[in-house]
């Protein structure tokens, strides 16, 4: 039995000896999809082990503990005995400031870290001039963020005031392990020493700043055991704990979140290269048909002939993959560049073996599944067929009968739902992901079935030839309109998805082009600076859009029990965290009651009052509250009672103070609390102008001037974007290659035809103008398909994932689509330059 | 041995039914040279397909040296016929993509036989293009590549060889080169020879002609005599 397999490599080798050339191009649609995994896995695989190296540095310490609240006696007895153990202890105090510049009377919002002797006991803050990191500590110091220099015109050596003290910049701050490039885009930091944090008073209640203590541990204690033997004590001070290993788990955990996104573009590129190698190895054995049925005449069996052709296609697809692969290694060192603001650490790139083999095995299995379905066929072909030619067909009848394409095709499916969740990291998303690219595929394939069709319907006998022979291309036997609309609609699909979404984000943050809208927003604003603040800004002639009061608080009981013994059986982060609410009797533009009645229709009053409240709809099920439910709150130290009276739904992408949870009035008026103002001054001048006045009036608020906000997330979005695009770019590359393929696929058959053309008398610009007819409509309906598809998952994104509206817009998408157009007729026709190019005789050589 | 035994075949053409062969019998004993005749659309190359076992009959059996081909496996029949049966064609059909020489060697090497390269070059040599195994089909006159396809048909020592208008693509004279050359290897091998055509001339050297028209057998010159 073996015997009758040992001739199959060599049969295979022959046979695709003229071949080779035009299958590779075939395999190279794999090339690109493995490239891209293989791209992703060994960059994500080179700063996993980055942050395994830079874990420790990144935390600056063996072990953090930090706080939203200043630490109290008992938290401060338990660091004392900590030290006493031998455990050196170092404070750090990071809060939102004003920074203002007295010489060129410039504020900017700052991230104030006050750093005690000692941070960080591991990995280097590097300043400019360098080393001026130990000369912190020696006076009214200060290390800032270049990009501050730039905001408030300074320049080394000026004196900065934040608060009530001032402080002299001594340098700027060139690398801080864990760094990422986007932080300083919404604050720049300003570094100053710990002792000197009470002199600025900027801390007051309500203050939005962590607390932490850096640890450094003798070699004899471990972090993780220390933590265990707190924990009691850490939960009752409400202190997070951090280790190295938490550290390194969260920043792989963000990695992995990266790596997984971006691999599903470079899935998809990998798919579309899969339908590319379908439908060329349609083609090819279209035109081994004579082979096969003579191969067969000569005694080999299905099983035999299915081999040789199924080697071919699994030692091209190797190739293909082996390429990609070699490319993928190329593209890693591009990647940190792209991606570098997103990531902590510093990347030291290295050859990565298991991306590589992983990239290989996965291009060289969708290359043979993609290639085995149209294979299969060949098991079905007669050998009469070396006979008689007309005996062909029936065989695509007998499909569904078909037991071995059935089990092929359910492989196929199987496999890339398999790659999917691998890919994605949970079940669901994987399921998802594929039924969303099959949804994709299928939408893709009935429209090229519907242009079909319809060509045929349409074809009108007084339309000029070259049209009328060109639109009948689109639908004659063997043509190429499914590969090009699936090809080309997917690759217009992903490209004008992508572009939808970004700019429909962005619409959404717009808010300088309503007129009303805030523009300059003052935050931790104290019960007794409400009123002179209010009164400046309207002395400046600006309006006060928003007054919101917010009262910081912890949630006690829920439904009677405790939030401690709920948060044994639960974990979730929203049982234990800090809320800051706000009360009022009305919902705002950004929020939408989907349940419950809001305000609420009793009033309650009075120390044993139960108050109506509202929460955000997300927050509520965390929590796996509904309407009805009792929620007892701890605000400093007052039990608030009160039932759950409305859900609301929010949409926080709206630059306006939004809140989990809304109180009537009655409940919250009196607790201690802080207030944000928004208002809005058209001019840029009059704008920093109040700022400085706003600082000078009252030291500890800060104020933040909403464009930049909208500024910074712009830049943010950009940079996200050129990343998504650049992954985009591999699927795009691989459509225009399938599309080349398609067109390569069918260049004999077109090579007979424009030699029987020409004997009948066409020009050669008579050929030329069919082709142009046929990719240009192929063109048009294929990006066409693209772009509706895009508009219906633009909005499924922006609904389901972003949950806010979706704005569409129309000249982008007319423009994507046009350029998508001329890329498939350019491809066409270059494709098939020689088809009415070439000479009859010549043509007909190589057509028998 | 070759027994065609009430060999009918009939295809659905829309909602009728097509009999393009109706209960045809005969035996064609081993190293005979027969000549299947009769004009176009009367079931020639149908009969030759059941014979060798390309296609299966509506009803009736065809039995090669005993063994009943109507009932094996098509994988079966593909085995058999890489043993017993050897093609020539009027388009030749030989692979474009292979050599001459390794046209010939393709049946030795779907059997899994050693030496298939020797083998092939002993029958290219014997059908007078020992110089031309490297040349590709497309390099080929039409007389040549049929003779490639005859050593190819001999290349696993056939016992039935199955000729369809073997001449139909070439010139007289060429064609009668080829069938000279048939005829030899049928004396020396002791191979069967079916060899379908509507050229009378060519009939005429055949031992024994079977005449069809509509589907049926209406002349055997074996019975006749």
């Amino acid at each position: 039995m073996m015997r009758r397999w040992r001739a199959i490599p060599t049969l295979a080798w022959r046979d695709s000896r003229t071949a080779r050339r035009r299958l590779l191009l075939f395999m190279s649609s794999i090339a690109l999809g493995v490239a891209a995994l293989v791209a992703i896995d060994s960059y994500s695989a080179n700063v996993t082990r980055s942050i395994r190296e830079q874990s420790r540095d990144i935390l600056g310490a063996d072990l953090s503990l930090s706080s939203r609240q200043p630490f109290d006696p008992a938290t401060d007895t338990l660091l004392d005995s900590l030290s006493r153990q031998g455990i050196a202890v170092a404070r750090v105090t990071t809060f939102a400031s004003m920074a203002l510049l007295p010489r060129t009377k410039r504020t900017r919002l700052v991230q104030v870290h006050a750093a005690a002797p000692g941070v960080p006991y591991y990995g280097a803050i590097e300043t400019a001039p360098a080393g001026r990191w130990s000369a912190l500590q020696s006076a009214h110091n200060a290390l800032v963020d270049p990009a501050l220099l730039l905001a408030l015109d300074a320049h080394v050596g000026d004196t900065i005031t934040l608060g009530r003290a001032r402080f002299a910049i001594i340098g700027t701050l060139q690398n801080i392990p864990g760094d990422l490039g986007v932080a300083a885009a919404l604050g720049p930091r300003v570094y100053i020493p710990y002792k000197y944090v009470d002199e600025t008073g900027l801390l007051q209640f309500g203050s939005r700043a962590t607390y932490e203590a850096q640890l450094k541990l003798p070699p004899t204690i471990s972090a993780s055991e220390l933590v265990a033997t707190l924990r009691p004590a850490l939960r009752a001070e409400h202190l997070r704990a951090q280790t190295v290993a938490d550290t390194e788990r969260n920043l792989t955990e963000a990695v992995t979140q990266l790596d997984r996104f971006l691999g599903i573009v470079g899935l998809v590129a990998l798919l579309l290269g899969g339908i590319g190698v379908a439908s060329a190895i349609h083609a090819y054995v279209t035109e081994k048909i004579d082979t096969v049925a003579m191969l067969r005449c000569l005694g080999a069996t299905g099983g035999q002939v299915l081999g040789i052709y199924l080697l071919e296609a699994a030692a091209l697809g190797f190739v293909g993959a082996a390429v990609g692969a070699a490319l993928g290694v190329a593209t890693q060192f591009a990647l940190p560049h792209v991606l570098g603001d997103f990531v902590a650490v510093t990347v030291h790139t290295r050859l990565e073996l298991v991306p590589i083999l992983t990239g290989l095995a996965t291009g060289v299995w969708v290359a043979v599944l993609f290639a085995l379905l149209p294979l299969l066929a060949i098991r079905r072909v007669s050998p009469l067929q070396a006979l008689r030619h007309e005996h062909a067909g029936g065989a695509a009848r007998r499909w569904l009968r078909d037991g071995a394409r059935l089990a092929a095709a359910a492989a196929l499916v199987a496999s890339v739902v398999l790659i999917a969740i691998q890919r994605a990291g949970r079940v669901r998303q994987g399921v998802w992901m594929s039924a969303a690219i099959a949804a994709v595929v299928i939408v893709l394939w009935a429209s090229a079935a519907a242009v079909s069709a319809l060509a045929r319907r349409v074809l009108r006998e007084h339309w000029p030839y070259p049209v009328r022979q060109g639109v009948a291309n689109l639908f004659r036997p063997a043509n190429q309109t499914r590969a090009v609309i699936l090809a080309l609609g997917f690759g217009a699909f992903l490209v004008s998805t992508l572009y939808l979404v970004q700019t429909s984000l962005l619409r959404n943050l717009s808010f300088g082009d309503v007129a009303s809208a805030a523009n300059l927003a003052f935050f931790d604003i104290q019960d007794d600076q409400i009123g002179p603040l209010d009164s400046l800004v309207r002395r400046a002639g600006a309006p006060v859009l928003q007054r919101v009061p917010i009262v910081p608080m912890r949630i006690a009981e829920i439904d009677g029990q405790r939030v401690s013994s709920l948060a044994r059986e639960r974990r979730t982060w929203a049982l234990r965290r800090e809320y800051r609410s706000s009360y009022r009797d009305s919902l705002i533009n950004s929020e939408t009651l989907v349940a419950g009645t809001w305000p609420p229709r009793q009033r309650a009053s009075g120390p044993d009052a139960v108050y109506a409240i509202s929460i955000e709809q997300d927050v509520a099920s965390e929590l796996g509250v509904g309407l009805g439910d009792s929620l007892t709150w701890d605000v400093q130290g007052v039990p608030v009672k009160t039932r759950v009276a409305a859900l609301r739904d929010v949409n926080w992408v709206r630059f306006e103070p939004n809140f989990f949870v809304i109180f009537p009035p009655a409940a919250l008026e009196h607790a201690p609390q802080t207030f944000v103002l928004l208002t809005r001054v058209a001019d840029v001048t009059r704008r920093a102008q109040l700022e400085h006045d706003a600082v000078q009036l009252a030291p500890n608020v800060s104020s933040i001037d909403l464009s930049l906000i909208q500024q910074a997330i712009g830049s943010i979005f950009d940079k996200v974007s050129v990343a998504i695009r650049f992954m985009a770019l591999f699927s795009l590359a691989t459509g225009a290659l399938v599309l080349f393929s398609a067109v390569a696929a069918s260049r004999r058959q077109r090579l007979r035809e424009a030699v029987l053309l020409k004997t009948l008398g066409a020009t050669r610009a008579q050929i030329g103008r069919i082709m142009l007819a046929e990719y240009v409509v192929l063109g048009l309906l294929g990006s066409a398909a693209g772009m509706v598809l895009s508009v219906g998952g633009a909005w499924a994104l922006m609904h389901f994932v972003f949950k806010v509206a979706f704005v569409p817009s129309v000249t982008p998408l007319v423009a994507i689509a046009l350029a998508m157009m001329l890329l498939t007729t350019a491809i066409g026709v270059f494709g098939g330059r020689r088809v009415f190019a070439e000479t009859p005789m010549a043509a007909l050589r190589e057509a028998a | 041995m070759l027994v065609a035994r009430q060999l009918t075949k009939s295809y659905r053409s829309g909602d009728r039914e097509l009999q393009v062969l109706r209960d045809v019998s005969f035996t064609i004993p081993d190293g005979a040279f027969v000549a299947i005749v009769g004009p176009s659309g009367s079931g020639k190359t149908t009969l030759l397909g059941l014979l060798a076992g390309l296609d299966t009959p509506t009803s009736g059996a065809v039995l090669l040296d005993g063994r009943d081909l109507t009932t094996m496996t098509e994988d079966a029949r593909a085995r058999l016929r890489g043993e017993k049966v050897g093609f020539v064609f009027q388009s030749f059909q030989l692979i474009p993509t292979l050599t001459a020489a390794e046209n010939v060697q393709v049946p030795l090497e779907l059997r899994g036989e050693p030496h298939p390269a020797a083998r092939a070059g002993e029958l290219l040599a014997r059908v007078g293009l020992g110089d031309r195994a490297h040349h590709y089909p497309a390099q080929l006159s039409g007389g040549e590549q049929q003779r490639v396809a005859i050593a190819r048909a001999f290349a696993n020592a056939p016992s039935v060889l199955f000729a369809d208008e073997p001449t139909g693509n070439l010139d007289s004279v060429t064609g009668a080169g080829v069938i000279e050359l048939l005829e030899s290897l049928n004396r020396e091998a002791g191979t069967t020879v079916v060899l379908v055509t509507h050229d009378a001339a060519l009939a005429n050297r055949a031992g024994r002609v079977i005449r069809l028209n509509d589907g049926a057998v209406v002349h055997d010159s074996e019975l006749a005599a």
